[in-house]
């Protein structure tokens, strides 16, 4: 039991990470693409937008992801950028 | 509780933590990543490979009148494909020396094949009778979907790909402080340093083109990557229609009345679109319902003139010839999209364009290979016994081998199969595949069973020798070798030998400066690293 603590503590942050990186950041990108549909335009030109600017949205939050100081940090940068997204969202999900 | 400081030492800045991603992300998918760089660097020769993959078919020196010909192919589709819903076909242009053509087969039950597809020939408007090849297809396909498994999967894995390609390439200029002083230090035959230093403006130079290209690498694709906003917005029929006319020319299939009415002149209405865009410059026809009543007819417009795919085309009433509609622009959004497409496939390219596409994108397949073989000659200087490597480094050593060397014995492999194959074999343009597959695996079998020095000389030089003498053997083959080409200005078949030999020729470059490269030896080090700048320097 202590080795896999032990092996816990050494890679569970790194593995933190590496799930924030993949799946968080895809749900991010996915959350920007259907928070585009409240911008001001038709709703095909909206789709469009949204599906363009999530790749944008889903490396910028790898980069994010491992660029702070902390596993915990990378979460957190990534749920703040959802609120506001999912707020957008919403109605339209 | 222990703080959530990570397995990082405090004050690792953020380079090293880029460059930490930057290595392991490029070397995830580095072989995937290149296989993909190559193969869709030499489908910017896609038509012109098809071309020489079929040498039954004549040159053609003079492109006919696409009016004629779409009219030529209409009524053999008429034959082909009696009662089709759909079918679409590409006029031939400069690059193309047959007429492509789909279509939807007629009350096809569910479970049936319900697509039908075949090349046609522009003159005779008959079914081109030539050797079953994919052609340069097979290389297009391959580099976005792979081979051997659901075209879906493939698809998510070249989609996965092209996003660790594109954290790669952010990390990598985060990494990257002096990226533009680097661009000019070059130090050759240094190691690991003049690894590095071609990695470096092997990158640098086609940044934009590496960055613009796996990013509208991931829009072509996009509504299978990101369909949310698509399933939460588009929910009617209706909805559907338009984002649909905002993407393509494809006119959909409604229902037919079920009254016979012939096909008007597309001949005429070809003309039509010749009119606006250019006696050359038609892309494809497309008919729904053709015979009936409610037929429809697109006419497109080609690649040239600009740098969009967004569709634009010709709507007619197919029994009467009568113009409905001209659909020549779409939204802001879409239109973006279209651009980005283009950019991707780059078919607006004239020929100069296209030389420069395929150059850049073969920078950009070294740029993946260098990283590749970095990777490896970095963390060679640091194994504790060279002659005895430990597994991962092994298998990454002799992955770049199979990766990289083999790739290119294998893709010469492929078109090996197509002058070598008889014509008469059963299935035989996926055993011209299969063979690519085959040889490819006999390659990796090679790099394992021998020391990887050797392994990367003999497979160079095996493809330098099988690029070399690809002409020969297409002159043994087919009536068209190198002098005759020459002579009869026969670009596609004479560029195709020329091209071999310069190919041939960087792989027999690559192979000697392999095989005298003499790795260092390991310089000594100090026991106790010194910290630089606070961090601990972890990497070479």
């Amino acid at each position: 039991m202590t080795s896999m603590a032990g092996w816990g503590r050494r890679f569970g942050p790194l593995v933190s990470r590496m799930a924030a990186a993949l799946f968080g950041g895809y749900a991010l990108a996915a959350l920007a693409s259907v928070a585009a549909l409240a911008l001001p335009m038709s709703k095909p030109q909206a789709v469009l937008t949204g599906q363009m600017a999530g790749f944008a949205v889903y490396a910028g939050a790898v980069i994010w992801v491992f660029a702070v100081r902390s596993a915990r940090r990378a979460w957190a940068g990534l749920l703040v950028v959802a609120a506001p997204l999912l707020v957008a969202a919403w109605p339209v999900w | 509780m222990k703080t959530d400081q990570d397995a990082r030492p405090a004050g690792r800045g953020l380079r090293q933590s880029m460059s930490d991603l930057h290595s392991w992300v490029g070397l995830l998918l580095g072989w995937v990543l290149y296989a993909m760089f190559l193969t869709g660097t030499v489908s910017y020769f896609k038509d012109e490979l098809s071309q020489w993959m079929r040498p039954e078919l004549p040159a053609q020196i003079q492109v006919p009148d696409p009016a004629v010909v779409a009219q030529r192919i209409a009524d053999e589709l008429g034959t082909v494909a009696p009662g089709s819903p759909q079918w679409s076909l590409r006029l031939p242009d400069a690059r193309n020396n047959s007429v492509y053509a789909f279509w939807r087969t007629a009350g096809a039950a569910p479970g049936q094949r319900a697509f039908g597809e075949g090349n046609f020939d522009a003159a005779t408007g008959r079914t081109v009778t030539s050797r079953g090849t994919l052609g340069g297809d097979f290389f297009y396909r391959f580099h976005f979907q792979f081979h051997y498994m659901p075209v879906v999967w493939g698809r998510w894995i070249a989609g996965i790909a092209a996003m660790f390609m594109l954290v790669a390439i952010v990390s990598g200029v985060i990494t990257h402080k002096k990226i533009f002083t680097d661009f000019f230090t070059f130090r050759w035959g240094r190691g690991q340093r003049s690894w590095l230093d071609a990695h470096n403006a092997l990158s640098v130079f086609g940044l934009p083109f590496h960055a613009m290209i796996t990013y509208t690498g991931l829009v072509t694709l996009m509504a299978l990557y990101m369909p949310w906003g698509e399933r939460a917005a588009i929910r009617t029929a209706a909805e559907r229609q338009q984002l649909t006319a905002e993407l393509s020319a494809f006119i959909q299939p409604g229902k037919p009345s079920g009254e016979t009415a012939p096909l008007a002149s597309v001949e005429d209405m070809v003309r039509q679109a010749q009119e606006r865009w250019g006696r050359d410059n038609v892309g494809r026809v497309t008919a729904t319902h053709a015979g009936d009543a409610a037929a429809r007819v697109a006419v497109a417009r080609g690649d040239g003139g600009r740098v969009s795919m967004s569709p634009q085309y010709l709507e007619f009433e197919g029994s009467t010839g009568r113009l409905l509609a001209v659909h020549e622009g779409v939204g802001a959004a879409a239109e973006t999209r279209g651009v980005l497409y283009a950019l991707h496939l780059g078919r607006f390219s004239d020929s100069v364009t296209r030389w420069l596409y395929f150059l850049v994108s073969l920078a950009g397949t070294a740029m993946v290979g260098t990283g590749l073989v970095m990777w490896i000659v970095k963390r060679r200087q640091k194994l504790p016994d060279p002659e005895r490597p430990h597994v991962g480094f092994r298998v990454v050593e002799r992955l770049n081998i199979a990766g990289i060397a083999g790739l290119s014995v294998a893709m010469t492999a492929f078109l090996w199969a197509n002058r070598l194959l008889p014509v008469t074999l059963a299935d035989r343009a996926n055993w011209e595949i299969h063979g690519f597959f085959i040889v490819w695996a006999l390659t990796l079998l090679h790099a394992v069973l021998r020391p990887a020095k050797k392994a990367w000389v003999e497979q160079l030089w095996l493809a330098a020798a099988l690029l070399a003498l690809l002409p020969v053997l297409n002159a043994v083959t087919t009536p068209r070798p190198f002098w005759h080409s020459l002579g009869a200005g026969d670009r596609v078949f004479a560029g195709m030998d020329a091209m071999c030999w310069a190919l041939a020729g960087l792989h027999a470059a690559l192979a000697v400066r392999t095989q005298r490269h003499q790795p260092k030896p390991r310089p000594a080090r100090k026991p106790v690293r010194e910290p630089v700048n606070g961090a601990v320097l972890r990497e070479g």
